[in-house]
């Protein structure tokens, strides 16, 4: 009798005065389908609206674009597109190119993303305790992360090129094939080139999250006899992992999508395509090959593909 | 409510794709006849643009009602990949003068060109003017969807100083065969009077063939294009030794692997390039140079030698809606004497049949153009065929891996492009 009378009151709704009434919005038909706050979704709509336009309608059309044989054509061109099914993936699985682009980013990854991650922490709380001129240190590491990549590439060609200054250095211990054109190394100089270029956005994040942590523990820690490595370990460590979980997520999807530094540094992914990457595989198949169906299947795998590494990352992160 | 939103977004989205697709589409016959102001694009280099704008003036003056709007092509990756992007929505212009042949295949199939032998006169104004060559410009379907224009074919061009500095005849090197040319080289790289022989490109863009193997493959086979009927050429024994050849350059250190950031003819890098005749200007002032055929591996006569023609091509777009004044413009500006004065300004040679006595009073004041006039009427296109980009970009790969890197063997590497090349063209 009471479950009876509980769900009546229920589906009546709450009644005028009370305390009820002063929280509750009335529960109409504009409720039922907006929610409590229709203002909310009213603001929250120009967002989606963009979303929709810039984000799910390109993504949607470039798996349309993968099961069909597409070509762009001419307004008005009579054309026809039929579906291929899974065609354009099993040609892009068979493509030796397009695995070996794969592979390559995977190598990139490797040594780029704990670069990232270990250089933007270290240097992060380095920074955090410079006293004097930390503003202009800030900079100094933020400056390449907003210079355009086409200007710090024609730098690091200068650093890396067979006679460049590297090489001068290194004198006889200089790599041969130099280091652009070794198909050993070509990918890793990449890798840390974006490394370097990216290294203050990553710092940032990281000086963020450190203003966060409590002196108090590192006072305790320091009480207990912790040396600054025990202190970096185990305090400055585990407060910033969810800082860690960001840049690691970040860093890869930033590298997943590389395409200008090897399209620019090694002449568009040499030597020998050791430094090619999927989306520069993608750019070549779609806008100069003109075969965009092919090149949305290389991008819908390149986005199946980076989905499950940050969840592999999140899951290892930001475990308790 | 929370799930439906997105997912009804996402679905309207889907069908407006599905949606699009494109049909219909405008009145062929009557643009064709129609007349009235058109748009023209122009090539970024200077001379050329300088050309363009007197052309247009001429016009202009004549033609008060079908008056032409010109401007530079604009900036992009290469001009292929902003034509195609014109194209696809729609606002191309109605000429182009700077249509490269390789891409002429992918905009047919695009939709985005108009058949110039849709106008009466059209297959035999084309044919008139350029001769015999004209041939290579047709499509698959036998019809022409570019007018040959203006070609550079691509010879050595060698710096006089560095050769008599490796003790080489700065007037008459022997540069005919490939042992003559390594031997030149391998003098060149030793005594250091450069630090490389020559630097073609080593990249692995997919024009970079024009410039290293292909003006060797077709003086090599007299005169073969990389793929004859759909059937690919390069891995032919012809094309074997060329890429032989050039392993030699790369193996010994006479050719770089390394690209070059900038012109390492004129900065004094290298001793050799291979260009055309655009080049004159560009080092009259700054190489004391002179110019040979590409070597054969027997050293055919020079007056036999084919080559490479880099031609770029003036093609009608399908947005154009004057079609009748721009097929006007066309032939006006591809006259005898909007050729000539293209000559004069830019120093390439409009592809016509009757070039070197066309204009023989600018051959005769400027005698460094004569080989390449010659040369000219010896060229060698590429094919128009389907697939032509990814075609030459399964070459260049195949090159990149044997004969630039050595990784694989020149039989094995030119035969595996040319089974992938093979299935390009047919699909």
């Amino acid at each position: 009798m009471a479950a009876a009378h509980a769900a009546a009151a229920a589906t009546a709704g709450p009644v005028a005065g009370g305390d009820g009434a002063g929280r509750r919005a009335p529960r109409g038909r504009v409720t039922a389908v907006f929610g409590r706050h229709p203002v909310g979704l009213l603001l929250a709509a120009p967002y989606a609206v963009f979303v929709a336009a810039v984000f799910a309608y390109p993504l949607g059309f470039a798996v349309w674009m993968s099961f069909h044989d597409y070509f762009f054509a001419a307004p008005g061109a009579v054309v026809d597109r039929p579906f291929v099914g899974l065609d354009n993936y099993r040609a892009v699985l068979t493509d030796p190119q397009v695995r070996q682009a794969f592979g390559n980013i995977g190598v990139f990854l490797v040594i780029n993303v704990p670069l990232t991650a270990g250089l933007a922490l270290l240097l992060a709380v380095a920074l955090n305790r410079v006293v004097r001129a930390r503003t202009f240190l800030r900079v100094a590491f933020y400056v390449p992360y907003v210079t355009a990549s086409v200007a710090v590439v024609g730098v690091w060609l200068f650093l890396f090129n067979s006679d460049g200054l590297v090489n001068r250095v290194l004198g006889p211990l200089a790599p041969d094939p130099s280091w652009l054109v070794n198909e050993g190394l070509a990918m890793p100089v990449i890798a840390v080139f974006v490394a370097w270029k990216q290294l203050g956005f990553f710092i940032l994040l990281y000086l963020a999250a450190l203003q966060n942590v409590p002196k108090e523990l590192y006072e305790s820690a320091a009480v207990d006899g912790a040396s600054a490595w025990a202190r970096f370990r185990s305090v400055t460590v585990p407060a910033v992992r969810p800082a860690t979980a960001l840049v690691v997520i970040l860093a890869t999807i930033t590298g997943a999508n590389l395409f200008t530094e090897p399209y620019l540094l090694t002449g568009g992914g040499g030597p020998n395509g050791s430094s090619a990457s999927p989306v520069l595989v993608m750019y070549q198949r779609g806008i100069q090959q003109g075969q965009p169906d092919v090149a949305a299947a290389i991008g819908v795998l390149l986005v199946i593909g980076v989905l499950v590494v940050s969840a592999i990352n999140r899951r290892l992160l930001e475990r308790d | 409510m929370r799930r439906t939103l997105p997912a009804a977004l996402l679905t309207v989205a889907l069908a407006a794709t599905a949606g699009c697709g494109g049909s219909g589409g405008g009145d062929a016959g009557k643009a064709n006849a129609a007349r009235g102001p058109i748009t023209v694009w122009l090539s970024n280099n200077a001379e050329e643009v300088a050309w363009g704008k007197a052309m247009v003036q001429a016009w202009n003056a004549q033609h008060a009602d079908q008056t032409i709007t010109a401007q530079e092509i604009p900036a992009g990756t290469s001009s292929e990949e902003v034509i195609g992007a014109a194209i696809t929505a729609g606002n191309a212009p109605c000429l182009i003068f700077n249509t490269a042949p390789a891409a002429v295949p992918q905009f047919q199939k695009q939709g985005g060109l108009v058949a110039l032998d849709s106008f009466a006169d059209a297959t035999d104004y084309i044919t008139a003017r350029t001769g015999a060559t004209a041939e290579q410009y047709k499509s698959p379907d036998g019809r022409f969807y570019q007018l040959p224009w203006k070609s550079n074919p691509v010879m050595i061009f060698y710096n006089k100083k560095v050769f008599a500095r490796a003790g080489l005849d700065p007037e008459k090197p022997q540069l005919a065969t490939y042992d003559q040319f390594l031997a030149a080289a391998r003098k060149i790289k030793s005594s250091g009077a450069a630090p490389a022989a020559i630097y073609p490109a080593p990249t692995s863009e997919f024009f970079q063939s024009w410039f290293d193997f292909y003006p060797l493959f077709a003086a090599e086979t007299g005169g073969r294009q990389l793929l004859d009927g759909g059937k690919p050429q390069f891995a032919s024994p012809e094309g074997q030794r060329v890429a032989e050849f050039w392993k030699t350059l790369y193996a010994e250190g006479l050719a770089p692997k390394e690209k070059y950031n900038g012109d390492s003819f004129a900065d004094g890098k290298a001793a050799m390039a291979i260009v055309g005749p655009w080049a004159i200007s560009v080092y009259r002032d700054k190489v004391s140079w002179g110019a040979v055929p590409v070597p054969t591996s027997t050293g055919v006569p020079a007056d036999q030698v084919r080559t490479f023609s880099d031609a770029k091509n003036v093609a009608m777009y399908s947005a154009c809606q004057n079609r009748a004044t721009a097929w006007d413009v066309l032939k006006f500006a591809t006259s005898k004497e909007q050729d000539g004065a293209l000559l004069t300004a830019t120093g390439q040679m409009p592809l016509r049949a009757d070039l070197p006595a066309a204009y023989p009073d600018h051959f005769a004041k400027n005698p460094a153009y004569q080989g390449f006039a010659q040369q000219a009427a010896r060229t060698v296109e590429v094919p128009n065929v389907p697939n032509s980009v990814a075609i030459w970009q399964a070459f260049r790969d195949a090159y990149t891996e044997s004969v630039i890197f050595g990784k694989k063997p020149v039989p094995d590497a030119l035969s595996a492009a040319a089974e992938k090349a093979e299935q390009l063209a047919a699909s």
